[in-house]
């Protein structure tokens, strides 16, 4: 399969990709490295994943990282509860203290969090590693080692090693500076907001629906209003939202009814602030320019 | 399309790709024989003939970050299709910043700078790092970029990307300074430790089994810390990049305090802590009437003490003083204020930038006066300087 063949998979399970991201998600396929993905929200990072499990044909495994993630929630933990049942209910039978011991770290007892459960499939699924950039460090340095080796090891039990390796694809958008071991281990691709002829295409992949005017003027009001100065840029899916809700409102020109345009911005704009940055005045004009 | 020109030498497109690489470093991109080899590999799973695919397939492959990313397209055009040119783009923008970055020197600091020079002791005041400012280089290797922009001394950093790096510094400055931990363990949903106390507590009502498990944890018992940042004439120079650091002290922590003086002492944490940075300037630019004026430390010292240190300085604070010392108050008015404030058990750390200087000595007698009551008197006039104290915070 080249990376053309790929982008059209891509864009045929409804994922417009862009030139640097089929190629990067080519090469993480054939040589099966970790993809790195950066840019802001809201511009179909894990999506991504999702489609790539999609055409796949196989299990997307996400891990969400927070500050504060450790090991027991990443990779494993003893389900103490019942090892401790286990314990109980063994003492009237008998068994030597060895026989419990095996018996209560065995598979049977381990709690599997997604590092785990993705290197234990039958066919390779897709890990998605969502905001790695919200983790601690420590955690950063712990991925490290997992996904060079794809083995685990369980001091009680033994070490795990990978039974397929899965389809890496890991995700940050900027709240901390990464290392450079991580990036250097991963194929790179910064993903940008979407130019016009490729929203367009996105939107009408996605709300089929849709005439195309309007599809045109949609896209042309987002593509201006990310030109304004704004807190929160609207993102792919603000963009989806905002036509799904034009079509709900039965809105065919957005030129035609200024105060449900100002109304529906709502989809658009996120905080208080923007709101106030974008005036009837002003959505008046980029509408204009839209159209 | 232009054809890639191979030199005679090179043996093949391995060694071609090690040379790339080789541009790619040069050119400041961390990439080794590591990336050679997947570059090459990688090839092997793409039409490599395709400059298009070439490009986009190195291209996810070398570049680590947004920066790198957005970069990458000139420097491959550089090697592949230049026609014998080296190291063009970067290089040479590289060399205009440099220019730009004219050093513009203050009448007050200006003296005490020839006056070194003239006087030409080599005995360095301090760390190895004191003369910063003569070592400011022009042509250094575009490589080691950041390192260069930390030598500079403090008062040539006026491009906003400096100001920007200096915001950054303060950042981590802040968090060193804030992050302690308690010696004490208190109980938590998640943590290191046992917590056998509750533990037993709770086990009771299982019939004495310990079906759940109870952590414990040393608490975060953040450091508040309070900087006071002199605007006198003789610091003026200083005065955006110290105001660019303050920004990052509060934006490491919203709690922290800022305060301006000159002749008079002006509460700045509102102003700094809006978010809308073009309305923060705004206020501060209103705030801050009198800037460059003359300096009364030991009178604002006092007046703080007055004023706010009852609420705002306490056992856990950090009193950070960025000042030169100078002052037109008489010195004992300064030993007094700074042992008052020491008395509500705070720490003081007082940045000079002058002490960055060669031959520096703590001659103003003001600074003489304070310099028993503090605990860290340390230099402020490179970015590195400031960078450097983190061990030394660590401690206090």
């Amino acid at each position: 399969m080249t990376w053309t063949d790929l982008k059209s998979d891509l864009a045929a399970t409804g994922y417009v990709a862009s030139d640097d991201l089929a190629m990067a998600l080519h090469l993480s396929l054939e040589l099966g490295r970790p993809l790195l993905l950066e840019g802001a929200a809201g511009v179909g990072k894990t999506q991504v994943a999702k489609t790539l499990a999609e055409l796949k044909d196989t299990r997307l495994i996400r891990l969400q990282c927070y500050e504060g993630l450790d090991a027991a929630a990443a990779i494993y933990e003893w389900n103490y509860q019942r090892q401790l049942l286990s314990i109980r209910a063994a003492a009237n039978e008998d068994a030597s203290s060895e026989e419990i011991e095996e018996r209560i770290f065995s598979d049977k007892f381990l709690l599997r969090r997604p590092l785990l459960e993705a290197i234990q499939q039958e066919t390779a699924p897709v890990l998605l590693i969502d905001e790695i950039d919200r983790a601690d460090e420590e955690f950063e340095a712990y991925l490290l080692e997992v996904l060079s080796d794809f083995q685990i090891s369980i001091p009680e039990l033994r070490t795990i090693e990978a039974t397929t390796r899965p389809h890496v694809v890991l995700t940050a958008n900027g709240a901390r500076d990464l290392s450079d071991a991580l990036r250097r281990r991963c194929i790179y691709s910064f993903v940008d907001y979407p130019d016009r002829t490729a929203e367009l295409a996105i939107l009408n992949k996605r709300n089929p629906g849709i005439e195309a005017r309007l599809a045109g003027q949609i896209v042309g009001f987002v593509q201006a209003l990310r030109k304004e100065d704004l807190e929160k840029k609207p993102g792919v899916a603000e963009t989806l939202d905002w036509a799904a809700a034009l079509s709900g409102l039965g809105i065919n020109d957005l030129a035609e009814d200024p105060v449900a345009l100002q109304a529906s911005l709502v989809c658009l704009l996120k905080t208080q602030a923007d709101r106030a940055a974008i005036p009837a005045e002003v959505a008046q004009r980029l509408a204009g320019k839209a159209a | 399309m232009p054809a890639t020109r191979f030199p005679a030498r090179a043996g093949g497109t391995a060694e071609r790709m090690a040379d790339f690489m080789a541009h790619l470093r040069a050119n400041g991109l961390p990439v080794g024989p590591p990336e050679t080899e997947i570059a090459l590999k990688a090839f092997t799973s793409i039409r490599a003939w395709d400059t298009t695919e070439a490009r986009l397939a190195l291209k996810a492959i070398c570049a680590g970050d947004a920066d790198r990313f957005a970069r990458f397209d000139d420097l491959f055009d550089a090697f592949w299709l230049n026609g014998g040119r080296e190291r063009q783009g970067f290089a040479t923008r590289e060399e205009c910043r440099t220019k730009h970055r004219v050093p513009t020197f203050g009448p007050g600091v200006d003296r005490t700078a020839r006056s070194g020079e003239r006087g030409a002791l080599d005995q360095p005041d301090g760390g190895d790092d004191s003369g910063g400012a003569e070592q400011s280089g022009e042509g250094r290797l575009v490589a080691s970029r950041l390192r260069n922009i930390e030598k500079v001394d403090l008062r040539e950093l006026m491009m906003p990307e400096d100001l920007k790096r200096a915001e950054r510094v303060a950042e981590r400055f802040g968090k060193t300074i804030r992050d302690r931990r308690s010696r004490r363990r208190k109980a938590a949903r998640r943590g290191a430790q046992l917590d056998l106390r509750r533990i037993a507590r709770t086990s009771v009502s299982a019939g004495g089994e310990p079906i759940r498990l109870l952590k414990r944890r040393r608490p975060d018992r953040p450091v508040h810390l309070v900087a006071l940042l002199d605007v006198s004439g003789s610091m003026t120079v200083y005065a955006r990049v110290f105001l660019a650091f303050l920004k990052g002290l509060m934006s490491a922590d919203q709690r922290t305090d800022a305060y301006l003086f000159h002749t008079r002492l002006v509460p700045i944490s509102d102003a700094l802590r809006d978010n809308d940075s073009l309305r923060a300037v705004n206020r501060l630019s209103l705030l801050a009437d009198g800037f460059g004026g003359g300096t009364r430390i030991g009178a604002n010292l006092t007046q703080f003490n007055a004023q706010y240190a009852a609420q705002r300085v306490n056992g856990r604070s950090v009193v950070v003083i960025l000042s030169d010392g100078y002052d037109s108050d008489p010195p004992g008015v300064i030993a007094a204020a700074l042992q008052r404030l020491k008395k509500r058990g705070c720490r003081i750390v007082w940045l000079n930038p002058l002490k960055g200087w060669k031959d520096y000595e703590p001659v103003a007698a003001g600074m003489a006066a304070a310099l028993p009551h503090i605990d860290l008197f340390a230099p402020a006039n490179t970015l590195e300087d400031l960078a450097a104290l983190e061990p030394q915070l660590q401690r206090l």
